[in-house]
């Protein structure tokens, strides 16, 4: 089974958020950057089960600039066999998936697993964007993935309930919570990262979007406290003064 | 780093200058360096911190199955050769382990009891067939170790142990009976160290005991401050038949494995209450920029800021002074070997080199520790006396530091007592450069004014610094000769000036290099600040320490010339160290944690 993986980066959620050029770019001075989460704790890991259980190959893919070797490393660290990095900076969701889509088209693929979203813009288009361009089936916020041959099962969060789907290979997925625990990688693992193949392509990109401006939420406002046994003040004060309800 | 002729050796700070390249330095940590720590950070932060409670209650098995699990991930056997299941790692990459790791509280004891005293006796001193049998189990974790040195009559006076062994008429089996205490993963080791006398000897001999064998019982766990969570227990050796192919090394040759192996022990204590500190720290910062108190937060407040900046300074210094004194031996090491020596006994070699900076950094690191959970407690106020808070825990947890692996007090003495030894052995000439700094003493004073390259003119205060503390030990090795050795509020004196000194010129150098990498100190305001307030302060208790000790044995118009002479060769120059203080503290606030 060939497995692909798509690995961002993101900002860790520590992070202190701010905005440089005139609030049009991020300020990544000073930023450490991780792994998005969904893409590694549960993209990454449940293919890396699979290819543990029935055998393949699991490769990582990511569009991004050269500061973005390390997490890819850490991908490679926690078991992904080989990498391949798109040299471009990525700048909006269709760009991306447009990117995603041109390096996986030739690689022959039964499955491209992607987080749900990244935990930075949460845009959480790019992998049904790639679905589309491909032409293949899509799952979205996929929670469990089995595969039987060509067949695979999946399972998803729906109002109130889950739904089990049947897909047939090749297929796109977006993976939510609980589709894989988060794995931490061994020092063998860390070792050998260095060893592992990491190829890096160039492409050309244009993109229909630009940023005009970032701005951050409001402070938090001060908190007024209401005594526990008034909980007509507090309706009071959802009414007149939150004007919540 | 250094060429291997010029390479500089243990204790030699006092008398030669070191160059920032010829350090390392903790900004220098490879990608792949990083993500071990960071892997083993997630280890803690994931698999330890969340069951912090169930370990300090000793829940059945559940220590040993996360040593387990740090074994499968790696970290058990990162020391050792992997020829014996290890990785292999240098001593640097295991010290940056042992620093992540060393914020797992009790887990952290367990964790280096098992990774040194309980493997590397075997490791460094075990013969082909016991290193075969045993460092592969103990490597992976499998196995866990523990080492039983110190009896209810024997701490710090180790060799004085009454453990025996006596040899069967058939030669097969040595018969040890005795008590043995304070035995960390005692209560389930599977491997133990233990020393004992064979029959009359005057000297330890060093045997691996299977921890299941017959004979061997064991109190219920220790009552203990802190550590809470880390098996404590005195174990009883009753006839207890061990195959005679189990004697370590060789007879009466105990305490030397003894001593060597708590060498290495003292300096990974270091790196282990580092790790420690950085959490505390961390946890201060968090607090104090939650707590609002009078309408603020209390990060706002001068007095909790100035706690919050000595605290980063004190971590800052002690990191630099750890992390040269760890790639020194890491380069001793690696000259034995291209030499031609064996890895184990150049690694031990390269170490006792370096004895006196492990004494000191276990000494620097645990007193670091202290000062940081105290003030971890201070700042969280009412709620840091409350068992509900990880400060409690700290402080706790903390205090053992001072006491195992060689009380600080018996280090401090061992780092001087070690440093004269080398002196007197002719592996460092002390005379000379002692007798140069009392010449100076009735010369004229150099008039010259200070650099105006801030590290150059730092480099001159340790210049200075080290004069003085080469008056300080050469006029008392000279007044009290032999008896120099029973002072032991001087050697402590003598001690402390050392270590401070060590710390100082390991921060000084520090940033010059990376004022140096960077070409020039605009991104290093903070680093700046942290080396000016250092030499600033340590340079005060490096005078009050030296003329404490000269007062004590000199007397009349010498006594006047060297307290003279202490106050010219301490002098640095004055400053505004509550702005300082405040710029480190804004940084830190900013940051929400012990970022440096």
């Amino acid at each position: 089974m060939k497995l692909l993986v798509c690995i961002s980066q993101a900002p860790d959620t520590t992070s202190r958020i701010a905005f440089t050029n005139g609030n049009t770019e991020f300020d990544s001075s000073g930023v450490q950057y991780i792994v998005n989460p969904y893409d590694e704790w549960y993209a990454l890991v449940r293919a890396i089960e699979l290819k543990e259980k029935h055998g393949g190959t699991v490769t990582t893919l990511t569009v991004g600039e050269a500061g973005c070797d390390p997490v890819i490393r850490k991908a490679l660290a926690i078991g992904a066999d080989d990498a391949i990095r798109v040299d471009v900076k990525p700048t909006d969701a269709m760009q991306v998936a447009r990117l995603i889509a041109d390096q996986a088209r030739s690689g022959g693929y039964d499955i491209i697993l992607c987080g749900k979203e990244t935990i930075d813009h949460n845009g959480a288009v790019v992998p049904a964007m790639v679905a589309e361009m491909l032409d293949c089936g899509f799952v979205s916020n996929a929670t469990h993935l089995d595969v039987a041959g060509s067949q695979a099962t999946l399972k998803r969060e729906a109002a109130g309930g889950e739904e089990v789907v049947g897909i047939e290979c090749p297929f796109v997925l977006s993976a939510a919570k609980g589709m894989a625990e988060q794995r931490i990688p061994n020092m063998r693992g860390i070792m050998s990262a260095r060893t592992k193949p990491l190829a890096v392509e160039s492409a050309e990109s244009t993109s229909a979007t630009a940023i005009s401006q970032f701005t951050l939420p409001p402070e938090k406002g001060a908190c007024k406290m209401v005594d526990a046994d008034r909980p007509e003040e507090l309706i009071r004060l959802l009414r007149e003064e939150a004007k919540a309800i | 780093m250094s060429d291997q002729n010029d390479a500089i050796r243990g204790g030699e700070f006092l008398i030669r200058p070191t160059e920032a390249s010829d350090i390392f330095i903790p900004e220098e940590w490879t990608e792949e360096q990083l993500m071990m720590k960071q892997m083993t950070l997630d280890f803690v932060a994931q698999r330890i911190i969340p069951q912090l409670e169930q370990i300090e209650n000793q829940q059945e098995g559940l220590v040993p199955s996360l040593m387990e699990e740090a074994g499968e991930l790696g970290l058990v056997g990162s020391s050792v050769p992997e020829a014996y299941g290890g990785l292999g790692l240098d001593f640097k990459t295991t010290m940056l382990i042992t620093e992540a790791i060393g914020g797992a509280h009790s887990f952290s004891v367990s964790f280096s009891a098992h990774t040194g005293i309980g493997t590397l006796p075997i490791l460094y001193y075990g013969n082909e067939e016991q290193k075969q049998k045993w460092i592969p189990g103990l490597a992976s974790g499998k196995l866990k170790g523990c080492y039983c040195l110190t009896e209810p009559s024997a701490g710090s006076d180790a060799n004085s142990g009454k453990t025996k062994a006596h040899l069967t008429d058939d030669g097969k089996h040595y018969v040890i009976n005795g008590q043995k205490m304070w035995i960390t993963n005692g209560g389930f080791a599977d491997v133990m160290i233990v020393f004992a006398k064979i029959d009359d000897d005057e000297d330890l001999t060093a045997f691996i005991v299977d921890g299941h064998a017959e004979g061997i019982t064991k109190n219920p766990e220790e009552k203990k401050m802190g550590i809470k969570g880390s098996s404590t227990r005195q174990i009883f050796f009753n006839d207890v038949h061990v195959p005679a192919e189990n004697l370590l090394y060789k007879r009466e040759q105990g305490f030397k494995i003894a001593v060597n192996i708590l060498n290495i022990g003292r300096i990974k204590l270091g790196g282990a209450v580092l790790g420690a500190a950085k959490d505390a720290s961390t946890e201060s910062i968090h607090f104090a920029n939650e707590r609002e108190q009078f309408g603020r937060p209390i990060s706002k407040y001068g007095a909790i800021r100035y706690k919050l900046a000595e605290g980063a300074i004190r971590l800052y210094t002690l990191e630099s002074a750890l992390y040269r004194a760890t790639q020194n031996i890491d380069d001793a090491i690696a000259a034995l070997k291209s030499d031609g020596m064996e890895h184990g006994e150049a690694t031990l070699k390269g170490i006792a080199d370096f004895a006196p900076e492990c004494a000191m950094m276990k000494v620097l690191g645990s007193e670091v520790l202290d000062f940081v959970v105290d003030e971890a407690v201070q700042i969280h106020g009412g709620m840091g006396y409350s068992a509900e808070t990880r400060a409690e825990l700290a402080y706790r947890d903390a205090r053992i530091n001072r006491i195992f692996e060689g009380t600080n007090e018996i280090n401090r003495m061992l780092t001087v007592d070690m440093i004269l030894k080398k002196a007197m052995k002719g592996e460092m000439d002390l005379m000379t450069p002692a007798m140069a700094v009392a010449n100076e003493l009735t010369g004229v004073p150099d008039f010259t004014s200070p650099s105006s390259d801030p590290f150059e003119r730092q480099l001159s205060y340790v210049a200075n610094m080290k004069k003085a503390i080469l008056m300080v030990a050469g006029s008392a090795a000279q007044k009290l000769m032999m008896s120099l050795g029973k002072e032991q509020e001087i050697l402590m004196n003598i001690a402390d000036m050392a270590i401070w000194l060590y710390t100082i010129e390991s921060t000084v150098l520090r940033v010059q290099k990376l004022a140096q990498q960077a070409g020039n100190t605009d991104e290093l305001s903070i680093q700046m600040a942290i080396m000016q307030v250092y030499t600033y302060e340590a340079s005060e208790w490096i005078h009050s320490a030296g003329k404490e000790a000269l007062l004590s044995f000199a007397e009349g118009d010498e006594l006047k010339m060297m307290v003279m002479g202490m106050k010219r060769f301490c002098k640095t120059e004055d400053f505004n160290t509550k702005a300082a203080r405040q710029l480190i503290a804004q940084h830190l606030i900013e940051k929400n944690a012990y970022a440096l």
